[in-house]
């Protein structure tokens, strides 16, 4: 039997842009980059906030630049992208049983969703009060 | 409604040709005629050339497999009516190599399936005259994935196997679940290293797209994720918790 001639289908370029959720999969891997520019920003405010007063006036000039507030606001819409697929995956990945009844993943992912804003809650309070 | 409907298949002759064309065909539109219906009508009465498997009609053996109109779907299980008027397109499973016109190549799958045990791994040999006894909630807890027919439709919406074919993939992890959570199993340790490796659950990003696929509602990607919490619980728990205690 001689060799077979395999056709391998070649995967073109655009594949992402066949499905919506093509599409998600590849922005969602594109927010990686955008958390760690958050990262990056959140040890400068540490460092600013850690050094003196100079520094942290400088911190917050460099914020208030228009290039990095374009930035920031297109960085926390992929963190939220990001935040909300990880929270959908979340009823998947977590099977909890009391008894011979399963929680219902809706109540997995309320309680995910509660606990973010508790979060949020008490970091707005450390910050705001 | 029209009395026929154009399929336009693709075509794969390695005799023949270097590159796959694409080949129309009339076929009759009836209610009750799904897409093999269709190809069993072409390879009868218009083109006996034509390639492709199938076995029983009923969405049970799982060959096959093609995709329909840019999506995976099982040939027996998707009616012509749902495309009319047409056309309705038929290619290949997405993602694997062709061997000819619609017939796949997936050698790749049966290499890796055994890799993940999928059979009942048992620590003592059993008794002859012992049953193994399960409760219902024991077994509602693998037998949505027992359901698998292994047809490759979650390969092919994978885009993940697509870019990494190391990817053992979601039929695999699937089936490699079916008996880890099986309550007669004890295979679980051993199948932990192909599955909790960077080919294993975490080359897995959660895309979803095989749950939709899957003609048979596996729901592969819950099975996966549910692997990367044990995954990550027994990492978490050999890293603290001394040898005796895990």
């Amino acid at each position: 039997m001689s060799a077979q001639r395999l056709y391998r289908p070649p995967v073109s370029l655009t594949w992402w842009l066949r499905k919506p959720s093509y599409l998600v999969f590849v922005l969602r891997e594109l927010s990686s980059v955008f958390i760690a520019w958050f990262v990056v920003y959140l040890l400068m405010l540490v460092y600013a906030v850690g050094s003196d007063p100079a520094a942290y006036r400088d911190f917050l000039d460099l914020s208030a630049n228009p290039a990095l507030v374009v930035l920031n606001v297109i960085a926390l819409a992929f963190v939220v992208l990001h935040a909300v697929t990880w929270f959908g995956l979340a009823p998947k990945a977590m099977v909890i049983r009391l008894g011979a009844l399963r929680v219902p993943p809706g109540v997995i992912l309320a309680a995910h969703y509660a606990a973010w804003l508790v979060v949020s809650a008490v970091v707005a309070w450390v910050v705001l009060r | 409604m029209p009395d026929t409907i154009t399929m336009e298949v693709w075509r794969y002759r390695p005799e023949r040709e270097s590159e796959p064309t694409w080949d129309s065909y009339e076929v009759p539109l009836r209610k009750e005629w799904a897409v093999l219906d269709g190809l069993n009508h072409i390879k009868d009465q218009l083109d006996g050339t034509l390639s492709y498997r199938w076995s029983c009609r009923m969405g049970i053996c799982g060959s096959c497999g093609m995709t329909v109109n840019g999506e995976p779907k099982l040939g027996c299980s998707t009616f012509l009516t749902d495309y009319a008027p047409g056309p309705v397109r038929v290619e290949p499973l997405h993602n694997f190599p062709v061997i000819r016109d619609l017939v796949v190549e997936m050698g790749d799958f049966m290499a890796k399936l055994p890799t993940v045990k999928p059979w009942l791994v048992s620590d003592d040999e059993p008794d002859e005259d012992t049953e193994y006894r399960q409760t219902p909630v024991e077994m509602d807890d693998y037998k949505r994935y027992s359901m698998c027919i292994n047809c490759m439709l979650c390969y092919a919406a994978c885009p993940v196997y697509a870019l990494d074919p190391e990817f053992i993939g979601p039929a695999a992890i699937a089936l490699a679940q079916r008996y880890n959570l099986d309550s007669r199993d004890s295979g679980a340790e051993d199948r932990r290293d192909v599955l909790a490796s960077a080919e294993g659950v975490w080359a897995c990003t959660f895309v979803g797209e095989c749950s939709v696929a899957c003609p048979k509602d596996v729901d592969p990607a819950g099975a996966i994720q549910r692997y990367k919490l044990t995954a990550a619980n027994k990492a978490v728990r050999d890293l603290l918790l001394p040898r005796g205690a895990r």
